[in-house]
């Protein structure tokens, strides 16, 4: 093998390699802009009053205070339904179902995990909308559950296959009935995993604008009862960043910061409840 | 012997359960169902000439959907091509190369990256990326490949070009977290095989860990095709969302999903609401093609992985 051979091979692999940096450096970059442009435009006109303030016409200072509440209330009411739904269906998955059928079951739920969200919206709209007759703070909820229900399941399942076998088997072999077993020792030493699954969901749904559209619509004033159209952070940053006012777009960016706190915070709190247990 | 009680309980308790799987059953099936119904007029009307006819017209009722199909196909692709370059580029420098001080930290901003909501992708995407497109990127790419019809044409900021570039961001870490797990999945005495015979790291890297993660690395392009071709907020912020079918990527095009978030509440007559309904059906059936695709290509990679080991 001569010398040229070899002195080439490892050109190649440096410039090899300085491509594979340049690449990591290109996929990082637009995260880390998008980061610092949402805390130096939106920080400026984030406040008290933008976060208890409606939104006010254009030219005037207005704020999010009833797109704040309302994304807490839709997301707070479809976790409370499919947080439990999906841990129960993750455990149905991981400890009663037969092989083939646990497979059938983590299959639809991964299909369903993967279906546009906004599907999830002309549905929940031909399911309530349509019969309710009106837009509603109820169908963006339910919009939001559906599309949080089969992450949590498939999350919580792998959450519940982490718990060792023998302890289950010393409950059973104690004499427990399944239930038991599952109530007092499966769910209890998964508690961490399945809190830490449940909160990445409601992180994800937090962000959700597009099933909203034809579901809670949006509302420029404070919501009045869930059957009425109720107003989403989200969705106020989509008509606030698409509108033509300086002044809405400004606002457009601090309701992204509002909103990428509050994902921060729920992100947190998963993270550490993660590390405490190692 | 257990209480009576005990045993009901435990039977309650176990139906409890299989009523909830039962309730992913009833999703699929009231979606695909109900996007069907409701599709059935337009279906009846234009037939399959529904998904060929180029012209959208709501005022004069014709309904075609090619546009739509063009500029999500189009749009997903310039995406997934770029997203995939770098997200292989990524996930082998991660687990090839770097130690675990670059690695865990860059993983973590990959992840993350997957948290942001679309609508801030949009955001950036409406007031950076399409400014710059405009008067950075278009111009040179027409000056330097002009002559390629792809690249000529007036220039636009919201274009199928910024719509491609938000795509491959937003999809870039679908993409590096599947192919990591399947580069890592690659057994050891393959890469130090490799690596015993004289081969520098990156002939390494073709000959032992392309190879076994191949159907891995398409498995994470389907799955990140999925993705990209529901996409609904981003795109509608930056595609420019007008239904047309030209040859150059600088024009404002529409998509599948933007159309629908754009026109759904507008729509006012039935068969324009159906025509609609109908696109929806034609996502849905696509994207669970794809989803159903990757996971069959992940699930292979991953039993090989197991296969080898024993």
């Amino acid at each position: 093998m001569n010398a040229r051979r070899l002195l080439f091979r490892r050109r190649k692999e440096q410039v090899f390699l300085a491509g594979l940096v340049v690449m990591t450096a290109m996929a990082l970059f637009p995260f880390f802009q998008i980061l610092s442009l949402v805390v130096i435009k939106g920080l400026p006109q984030l406040s008290l009053g933008f976060l208890t303030r409606l939104p006010a016409p254009a030219g005037m200072v207005g704020g999010m205070g009833n797109a704040v509440l309302g994304t807490l209330t839709m997301v707070g009411l479809a976790s409370a339904v499919s947080i439990p739904l999906g841990i129960g269906t993750g455990v149905y998955i991981a400890l009663y179902a037969t092989s083939r059928y646990a497979a059938v079951l983590r299959f639809i739920a991964d299909v369903l995990s993967g279906v546009p969200t906004i599907l999830l919206g002309l549905l929940v709209y031909g399911l309530m909308v349509v019969t309710m007759g009106s837009f509603s703070g109820l169908a963006g909820a339910v919009a939001l559950a559906w599309i949080m229900f089969p992450s949590v399941a498939r999350s919580s399942e792998q959450m519940v296959l982490l718990v060792p076998v023998s302890l289950r088997e010393a409950a059973l072999a104690l004499g427990a009935t399944r239930m038991q077993t599952v109530v007092y020792f499966v769910l209890p030493t998964a508690a961490r995993g399945l809190t830490t699954a449940a909160l990445l969901a409601v992180a994800r749904v937090t962000g959700e604008t597009a099933p909203l559209l034809f579901t809670a619509f949006g509302n420029a004033f404070w919501q009045n009862g869930l059957s009425a159209p109720m107003a989403a952070l989200p969705l106020q940053i989509f008509i606030y960043a698409t509108s033509p006012y300086p002044l809405w777009q400004a606002q457009a960016w601090t309701g992204a910061l509002t909103l990428l706190l509050l994902i921060v915070v729920i992100h947190a709190v998963a993270r550490w409840l993660t590390r405490a247990r190692q | 012997m257990r209480k009576v009680s005990q045993r009901l309980a435990d039977r309650t308790f176990t139906w409890m359960l299989r009523l909830f799987t039962f309730s992913l059953f009833a999703l699929l099936g009231t979606l695909t169902f109900q996007l069907a119904e409701a599709s059935s007029q337009a279906w009846n009307r234009f037939g399959l000439s529904f998904l060929n006819g180029k012209v959208w017209d709501p005022v004069r009722g014709v309904f075609g959907a090619l546009p739509f199909l063009y500029g999500t196909i189009v749009s997903s692709a310039i995406g997934l091509v770029i997203a995939t370059v770098v997200g292989v580029s990524v996930a082998l420098l991660l687990t090839q190369y770097a130690g675990r001080w670059v690695a865990g930290p860059v993983s973590f901003v990959i992840e993350l990256m997957s948290a942001i909501p679309s609508v801030v992708y949009g955001l950036w995407g409406i007031f950076v990326l399409a400014p710059w497109i405009r008067s950075g990127l278009a111009p040179a790419l027409n000056a330097s490949l002009g002559f390629i019809p792809l690249f000529r044409g007036q220039i636009y900021g919201t274009s199928l070009l910024t719509a491609g570039l938000i795509l491959a961001i937003m999809t870039i870490p679908t993409i590096t977290a599947v192919v990591r797990d399947v580069c890592r999945a690659v057994p050891d005495e393959l890469r130090e095989g490799a690596l015993a015979l004289g081969a520098t790291r990156q002939e390494m890297i073709g000959l032992a860990v392309l190879p076994f993660a191949r159907s891995g690395i398409v498995g994470s392009v389907m799955l990140g095709l999925g993705r990209a071709l529901g996409e609904t907020m981003a795109v509608t912020m930056v595609i420019g969302n007008r239904p047309q079918i030209v040859a150059s990527l600088f024009q404002p095009a529409y998509s599948m999903a933007s159309v629908i978030a754009n026109e759904f509440t507008e729509a006012t007559s039935p068969l324009y609401l159906s025509s609609l309904y109908e696109i929806g059906l034609c996502l849905l059936l696509v994207t669970t093609l794809f989803y159903a695709m990757a996971r069959v290509l992940v699930w292979r990679v991953e039993r090989r992985a197991r296969g080898t080991l024993l």
